[in-house]
């Protein structure tokens, strides 16, 4: 559990850095787990293929709010194709913990988001 | 508070803790605080080896072979559905039929019954405090049969409003589904009043029972139950058994769920005839180990006493909502007088994390919303965790569920 809820975890969930909206976003994707009611909106401006500006919304546990708040630190000024890239294993080096399966879900709703809204899906393809 | 008082292990529990193998081990170098119970109770070594018994001894295909493995096998599967009619009081085993949970039991009704008897212009009535197995069910013949499904609301405290169920309840009505005990509220619904209130409209009442035959001595019979439902599982007995409880007359006019072997008396290329009850609603080889295991559990609890389980449990859970109602921001779901569970939220901690937190102390709960998303809908809430005590628990381990959550509450505190 202190591994799981490490400090940097605790930070990102108490104090979510880009929580909210931007102007006038390219991107903009919803989605939820509805096994634990986690919700999570992500807006992003993309300029020449690089994204300028990140921000989300939602509720959920501190393992998907924090999953969040870490991603979007870091994608802004990240290339649109090097994120379409991203998965798993880069959401848990972000977070730097281990997750069991249960709780993996949680830590990538965000991505999950993301990829879907840089992809421009109406929905993720189950 | 009169905690200290109660917390001398009761040497009954110790006793009856040690049948179970399971609650002897430790997660994450911890002693196991089983406390989700409502989702499944672990097994006494009565029920493991009945099963382990029925596959080293005498396993085999039941009704069929006239040989002894057979014999003895069908022996004890229907031997197991004598005593579980006894134990729930019904009239006749033939009456006590063997499914995979009480989910599959509800479908059957919703199936054979609801394609037999449901309508346009029908209604069937059900609960805002419903599991999911007792809504989705109706929700899908709704839409193939085209009868009206409606539900009774709840109170903010947790229990049936029945201010209108006058009017919910009318000459359209052609069953009342409700649950007997709420895996969330905990409320323990008036079933023989609600019956009583089906029955004068002409309706047929169906009990979902999953949260009370386990818990406490329920009587078919003293009930006037049309059909009666519970799992195995959730009784000390192995997953994938469950039971469908129904009035002789109904069960009888009802049209099989499921074609296949041993449902049939005969069967000609031209047709064929069905089978007696309960076989009629038992196609193909069944789970004859859980059956087994199913009557060894009931046996167990017999011998435990379901009124001392009752009583056991109301203490445990009168002293775990005193316990809780202090803990700092914690918001206990539903009325005070329930069953053995309580679901609450603690401030805006997220119940994953709650339930992550207290299994590090190896205190396990449930969170989430518990498949009976309305209830939340309904509170406002998007999920909850939840304790729930079955008969080997202590008043100890309510002191280890409230120390987690004091520590969660201080780790998620902004």
């Amino acid at each position: 559990m202190d591994q799981l809820y490490r400090e940097a975890i605790l930070d990102h969930y108490k104090h979510p850095r880009r929580k909210g909206h931007i102007d006038g976003p390219d991107i903009h994707y919803h989605d939820t787990n509805p096994f634990c009611g986690d919700e999570i909106t992500i807006e992003l401006k993309v300029t020449d293929g690089v994204v300028v500006d990140a921000a989300f919304d939602g509720r959920g546990c501190a393992i998907s709010q924090a999953s969040a708040s870490m991603i979007m630190e870091e994608i802004v000024g990240m290339s649109v194709d090097d994120l379409k890239d991203w998965g798993k294993e880069d959401i848990l080096d972000l977070l730097g913990i281990e997750i069991g399966p249960v709780r993996l879900k949680c830590a990538l709703l965000p991505l999950k988001a993301l990829k879907a809204g840089l992809y421009g899906l109406d929905e993720w393809p189950e | 508070m009169n905690g200290s008082q109660s917390i001398t292990v009761d040497p009954k529990i110790s006793s009856l803790r040690s049948l179970f193998p399971v609650l002897e081990r430790q997660v994450h170098g911890k002693p196991l605080v089983y406390l989700d119970n409502a989702a499944t109770t672990q097994k006494p070594l009565a029920v493991i080896e009945s099963m382990d018994n029925y596959y080293r001894h005498y396993n085999s295909n039941i009704h069929r072979g006239v040989h002894s493995l057979s014999e003895e096998a069908t022996a004890a599967y229907e031997g197991a559905r004598e005593r579980i009619a006894r134990f729930i009081n019904a009239a006749s085993d033939r009456q006590t039929i063997f499914t995979r949970n009480a989910t599959e039991a509800i479908n059957v009704v919703a199936h054979s019954w609801g394609r037999a008897n449901l309508g346009p212009g029908d209604e069937v009535l059900i609960t805002e405090m419903e599991h999911h197995s007792n809504i989705v069910p109706w929700q899908i013949m709704q839409e193939q049969l085209g009868f009206t499904l409606r539900y009774v609301p709840i109170t903010d405290g947790g229990l049936l409003d029945l201010s209108e169920l006058d009017t919910l309840l009318n000459e359209r009505t052609k069953l009342f589904a409700f649950v007997h005990v709420s895996n969330v509220l905990g409320t323990v619904n008036p079933a023989a009043e609600l019956v009583k209130a089906a029955h004068a409209v002409g309706a047929l009442a169906l009990i979902d029972a999953s949260q009370s035959v386990p818990h406490m001595p329920v009587d078919v019979q003293a009930l006037d139950a049309d059909f009666l439902v519970f799992s195995g599982h959730k009784l000390c007995g192995p997953t994938g058994i469950g039971i469908l409880y129904g009035k002789r007359d109904l069960l009888e006019a009802m049209p099989p769920f499921m074609g296949g072997g041993d449902m049939i008396r005969e069967v000609k290329m031209s047709g064929s005839r069905w089978n007696t009850l309960p076989y009629k609603f038992e196609a193909g080889t069944p789970a004859i180990a859980e059956g087994i295991g199913l009557g060894a559990a009931v046996d167990f609890l017999q011998e435990v006493g379901m009124d001392w389980i009752w009583q056991h449990e109301h203490a445990l859970t009168s002293y775990a909502y005193e316990r809780l109602a202090q803990v700092e921001g914690l918001h206990i779901l539903g009325p005070e007088q329930r069953g053995g569970l309580i679901a609450f939220t603690l401030g805006e901690v997220h119940p994953h994390d709650l339930s992550a937190v207290l299994d590090a102390d190896g205190v396990a709960i449930r969170a989430g919303h518990h498949c009976a998303q309305p209830i939340h809908d309904r509170l406002g809430i998007v999920a909850s965790a939840r304790a729930s005590f079955y008969l080997y628990n202590t008043f100890e381990e309510v002191d280890k569920l409230v120390v987690g959550l004091e520590k969660a509450g201080q780790i998620f505190a902004f």
